[in-house]
């Protein structure tokens, strides 16, 4: 293994929250909040992480994910389903081998990764046997917090190894690191472990999801970018719950990563309620008519 | 004790990381971009409509002086247009004020202050600059849009920042207006009587509050000026003045050229005079009132340095870069157009701000996703070409968004330099346009050195992550507003203006307050 | 005494950069009292000698303005300290210029060494009377601090010799600037005197300057002067103030009468704001 030092930059929070409130002031109009509205679709992760799901509930999900609404609105499917790893095996059978919709589970004691390696490496490779494609690992916060960086780092090669073909998002958790200067750090040392993607939160610790940490974390990618050369993809999950919120998110991606970002291979949004809300925007758009949520199915 | 002249270490991270290269295999599965095709790429995959601003205003074909309370046609008879600077085409007619109307509106001022304003008391002064306050907030929008079609800055900037600032500056000096004798211990304030203000172009209505705000709540009465290019707003905050009922001649408005103002700046019963603009218009007025007792303060220009030290927040640099460069299409006296980069992030900084600047979205004024609106008229947008020009033949290289520009109106695109010394005219000349110039630096000392290199001095940036070095760079820097980490905020609670030849006094804050009382 | 012996007179010379020198024109006048006697000749100065005290000041305000308030104050106390060791022959030397009563005298060096401890005690205290913290709306610590403007030049009244001089001088070096004072052009020699106190006082060199001379050979020269940021006028000389324009010098005028300047109108923590800029500096709060 090679040792070298790295130069994580600094995060300013008073400058980046301004700087992310102002992509909650972009104005989406029309044409481009309709397109927009469809691509967070394309780019979501559905979820349900709950101690009380079913495959019954799990089919629901899938289904809703395969087609969120009535083809007479041009929607596209979602990116993925996000599941635990027991529901992996009923998430694979409703959406079969070539759906185009991604089997996502997560992984290593979520959501607190208070367990030892090894059971994490177990469940890892147990969830990509029973068909998941994708792993949302989280990090041990603990770790992080005591400056064992190299426990972290050393986790998360650990777990890329035992996802064999199926890519893997690094969830830091950033609600629990608190500054963004460990959401800065923390990026960085998951892409450099090699994460597939960098991941806000479990959606189980508040705060989660904001716009100014994504933009620290995209930001990371970018540095990442320029110095590697290789895409790292960004998924904020957790509290994004209107198209608005969405759309801004949408914006920041825009705006920071530009054009080859915009694709649900590289930008994902988590999220289990978000779906309607965007569902009943796009249909205000092509009907008219502002919506109401029992013509939405549940998903 | 000898300086020291150790270079400083390379940027070092706060905490340094051991980075361990992640399996072979797995690296190698990622694709890798070769680096000389490592770059972002900001197209139109996705891109926003149209966002125009629909609040629909009314503008007057025709625009009277405002004197004594009433709007009444200029002596002369004569009128000029005002132009929309996006589109080229005339929004109304301004009345020519000659020193005919400048005295009647002294004369008006005078007797306002005689008799009533200069013996009203604190507190009834202050609810009427409450009231005011109150009537800018009722009409926000209306003033914005007016704002950004006769100025033609964005709506996003005129909604979000020049009409709330209005209204905070009326807010705040009118809490002022019977609490003076405590921003003064041991004194007791008085009025000086009627103040002669003179305002630019570059933020109409905002300028405006910020000389009316204050004199009104020291018990003066006003005559004020706007700039010819930009004059709607302050002919509507005339009428907000009649709507809440000032006593009239407490505050006139005098619309005109060059020599309006100098008819209010030679008159002789005119006590104050507040002008903000140019260095060189602030040296005619300097010397015209010498000797005349008149007091006087200058807010006038500027070529501030914003030095980004290798330990800064780099990312939130850049946008303490673009906001101070690009805010109002430059046209700001405090803006941070020479940028001074420690050298071993230049190559960073300048990747960053070259992509950040193709983000940013040129064009209508009105449309609510702009981010850099028009040119304020066409021999501004001269002069700033010009400049540039000088800039390339001096050898220095371009940056510019990729953006396209309106056919018609005065537009620039958003633009650095590199290449650039302290001695080419883009680095010591104030440009007033969306143009930066970029520089370096090697040591804390030589960023000083060079920020103050310059007969301006009214505001700088400084941007590093570390406290003890943001104090003293705050102290070096010999300017009146230092934004450390930070760039283009401003308060009415915040004291604004220069050293040196940015002019003298302050705008704001308790020690704006005194560039219009008396104490002895 | 012995009548018979004879006087040894002195030249009085003009204090730049805390050097006695006579002028580099080597031109002197003769001073002369209230009524008219010769009493001594002193340096004449050009502006050449303006030039030099300029020269001298600008290096001096850096030194000045680095050190410590509390510094400032000691050393402002120690002037005050040596005028008062030298009060008796600071009366005289007032009483024989302007041919008054020795008890007038005392009573103006009385009052020139209480100014000097009055402004002693400002250096540390005017920042936070006159400076602030500002509540900004947005998530910055905003604060406001008075600064030296940096080289500032005086013109001295004729009348009196001494307060006036001694009390516009201390108002602008409390903050940390230096300061170039053109004397009384009636009564130079007690200023003089006054440069002699100042040299044993531990202010630096180049602090404080005194030129005496012809005030309106001047004028023009320091209102012109591009290195000077502010002066102060005591002296009327209406004309000077249009020349500062040239680079916007922050100019300010004290009027007062003889009786005004004799009963302490000197005294005046307003007079410190003349000779200052305000600078007021952002910075966010965050973690």
């Amino acid at each position: 293994m090679n040792h070298a030092f790295s130069a994580v930059p600094t995060v300013d929070q008073v400058t980046i929250e301004e700087r992310a409130a102002s992509f909650t002031k972009r104005s989406i109009k029309t044409s481009a909040k309709l397109a927009g509205l469809k691509t967070v679709v394309s780019m979501m992760d559905l979820t349900t992480l709950e101690g009380k799901d079913t495959p019954g509930r799990i089919a629901y999900l899938c289904r809703k994910a395969l087609q969120p609404i009535e083809r007479q609105y041009e929607t596209p499917s979602c990116a993925a389903v996000c599941v635990y790893p027991n529901m992996v095996r009923y998430a694979r059978r409703f959406l079969g081998e070539d759906s185009g919709v991604h089997v996502a589970s997560v992984a290593t004691g979520f959501p607190s990764g208070q367990y030892p390696l090894r059971t994490k490496l177990e469940e890892t490779r147990r969830a990509v046997g029973d068909g998941a494609d994708e792993i949302d690992m989280v990090i041990d916060r603990g770790a992080f917090l005591a400056g064992d960086y190299r426990k972290v780092f050393d986790e998360i090669a650990a777990i890329r190894e035992a996802c064999g073909a199926a890519h893997l998002k690094v969830i830091l958790e950033t609600g629990e690191l608190v500054t963004y200067d460990n959401v800065r750090l923390a990026s960085q040392i998951a892409m450099e472990a090699g994460g597939d993607f960098i991941k806000t939160s479990t959606g189980k610790v508040q705060p989660a999801a904001t716009i100014p940490v994504t933009l620290v974390m995209l930001e990371a990618i970018r540095d990442y970018f320029f110095a590697k050369g290789v895409r790292i993809g960004m998924k904020p999950a957790g509290g994004i719950r209107t198209a608005k919120q969405s759309l801004a998110y949408l914006v920041m991606v825009k705006e920071t990563l530009g054009d080859d970002w915009l694709t649900p291979d590289l930008f994902r949004i988590g999220a289990s309620t978000l779906l309607n809300d965007v569902l009943m925007q796009i249909v205000k758009i092509a009907d008219g008519h502002y919506q109401n949520a029992d013509y939405f199915s549940l998903s | 004790m000898k300086k020291s002249k150790i270079l400083p270490r390379k940027a070092t991270a706060k905490r340094p990381v051991a980075v361990m290269e992640p399996p072979a295999v797995l690296r190698e599965a990622k694709p890798v971009v070769p680096a000389k095709e490592r770059r972002l790429r900001f197209g139109s995959r996705w891109d926003y409509a149209p966002a125009p601003e629909t609040v629909p205003v009314k503008i007057d074909p025709r625009y009277e002086l405002f004197i004594d309370g009433k709007f009444v046609a200029p002596h002369s008879g004569k009128y000029f247009d005002s132009i929309n600077p996006a589109t080229e085409e005339k929004l109304c007619e301004i009345a020519h004020g000659d020193a005919t109307d400048v005295d009647a509106a002294v004369q008006a001022a005078r007797r306002a202050y005689e008799t009533v304003w200069g013996k009203m008391s604190g507190r009834d002064r202050g609810k009427y600059l409450f009231r005011i306050a109150r009537i800018v907030q009722e009409k926000a929008r209306e003033l914005a849009v007016l704002e950004s079609m006769d100025g033609g800055k964005p709506i996003k900037e005129s909604r979000d920042f020049d009409v709330p600032m209005v209204a905070a500056h009326f807010f705040y000096h009118g809490g002022w207006a019977d609490k003076l004798q405590y921003a003064f211990p041991g004194k007791t304030p008085r009025p000086l009587g009627v103040a002669g203000q003179i305002i630019p172009w570059n933020f109409p209505l905002l300028m405006a509050a910020w000389k009316i705000a204050p004199a009104l709540a020291c018990g003066n009465t006003v005559v004020l000026k706007p700039s010819k290019t930009t004059s709607i707003t302050a002919l509507h905050l005339a009428r907000i003045f009649q709507e809440a009922g000032l006593p009239d001649g407490v505050v006139n408005i005098v619309t005109g050229t060059a020599e309006t103002g100098a008819a209010i700046y030679h008159h002789r019963d005119v006590n104050k005079i507040a002008f903000t603009g140019s260095t060189e218009v602030g040296k005619i007025i300097a010397k015209a009132c010498a000797g005349t007792g008149k007091k006087l303060t200058l807010e006038l220009g500027g070529k501030a340095a914003n030095i980004i030290m290798e330990d800064a927040p780099l990312d939130q640099a850049i946008e303490g870069i673009v906001s101070g460069i690009y805010f109002n299409q430059g046209h700001v006296c405090c803006a941070g157009s020479r940028l001074f980069v420690q050298e071993g992030v230049y190559a960073t900084v300048v990747r960053k701000l070259r992509d950040r600047i193709q983000t940013l979205r040129v064009g209508s004024p009105l449309d609510k996703n702009t981010d850099v609106g028009a040119i304020n008229s066409f021999s501004q947008l001269e002069k700033i070409r010009e400049l540039v020009r000088s800039g390339q033949e001096e050898g220095a290289e371009i940056e510019q968004c990729e953006c396209s520009l309106p056919a018609k109106g005065y537009w620039f695109p958003p633009t650095f330099l590199t290449n650039v010394t302290m001695s080419h005219r883009v680095a010591r000349e104030e440009i007033f346009g969306p143009v930066l110039s970029v520089m370096t630096f090697r040591t804390p000392e030589e960023a000083l050195e060079r920020a103050n290199n310059t007969p301006y001095g009214l505001s700088a940036g400084v941007w590093t992550d570390k406290g003890s070095k943001i104090f003293k760079m705050v102290n070096k820097l010999r300017a009146g507003v230092v934004w450390a980490n930070s760039y283009n905020k401003f308060d009415p609670a915040s004291p604004f203006g220069g050293y040196k030849e940015s002019g003298f006094g302050r705008e704001g804050g308790i020690q704006g307050l005194s560039g219009y009382v008396k104490l002895n | 005494m012995n009548a018979s012996r004879l006087d040894v007179r002195k030249t009085y010379k003009l204090y730049i950069g805390g050097n006695f020198v006579r002028s580099e024109s080597g031109r002197s006048l003769a001073a002369k009292s209230a009524d008219g006697k010769f009493l001594d000749n002193f340096g004449h100065a050009s502006r050449k000698d303006l030039r030099d005290a300029v020269a001298a000041a600008r290096p001096a305000a850096e030194g000045w303005a680095k050190k410590s308030a509390y510094l400032r104050g000691q050393i402002l106390y120690r002037a005050a300290e040596m005028l008062n060791d030298r009060s008796w022959s600071m009366t005289e030397e007032i009483a024989r210029c302007t041919d008054t009563d020795a008890a007038v005298a005392r009573e103006e060096v009385d009052l020139a060494i209480d100014t000097l401890v009055y402004y002693a005690g400002w250096t540390d205290k005017y920042t936070q009377v006159f400076g602030a913290v500002n509540p900004v709306a947005t998530s910055h610590f905003n604060f406001t601090t008075p600064e030296p403007t940096g080289v500032v030049a005086m013109l001295a009244p004729d009348e009196p010799s001494l307060v006036p001089l001694v009390a516009m001088a201390a108002a602008a070096v409390v903050s940390g600037n230096s300061v170039v004072v053109i004397a009384s052009e009636k009564f130079p020699l007690p200023a003089l005197t006054f440069g002699e106190i100042l040299a044993t006082s531990d202010l630096p060199g180049g602090v404080i300057s005194i030129l005496a001379g012809k005030r309106a050979e001047l004028l023009s020269h320091i209102a012109g002067h591009m290195d000077i940021n502010a002066i102060v006028n005591g002296a009327g000389s209406p004309e000077l103030q249009g020349g500062t324009a040239i680079n916007l010098k922050r100019y300010a005028e004290r009027r007062f009468s003889a009786e005004e300047w004799l009963g302490g109108a000197g005294s005046d923590p307003y007079c410190i704001l003349d000779t200052i800029e305000f600078k007021t500096a952002w910075h966010p709060i965050g973690l």
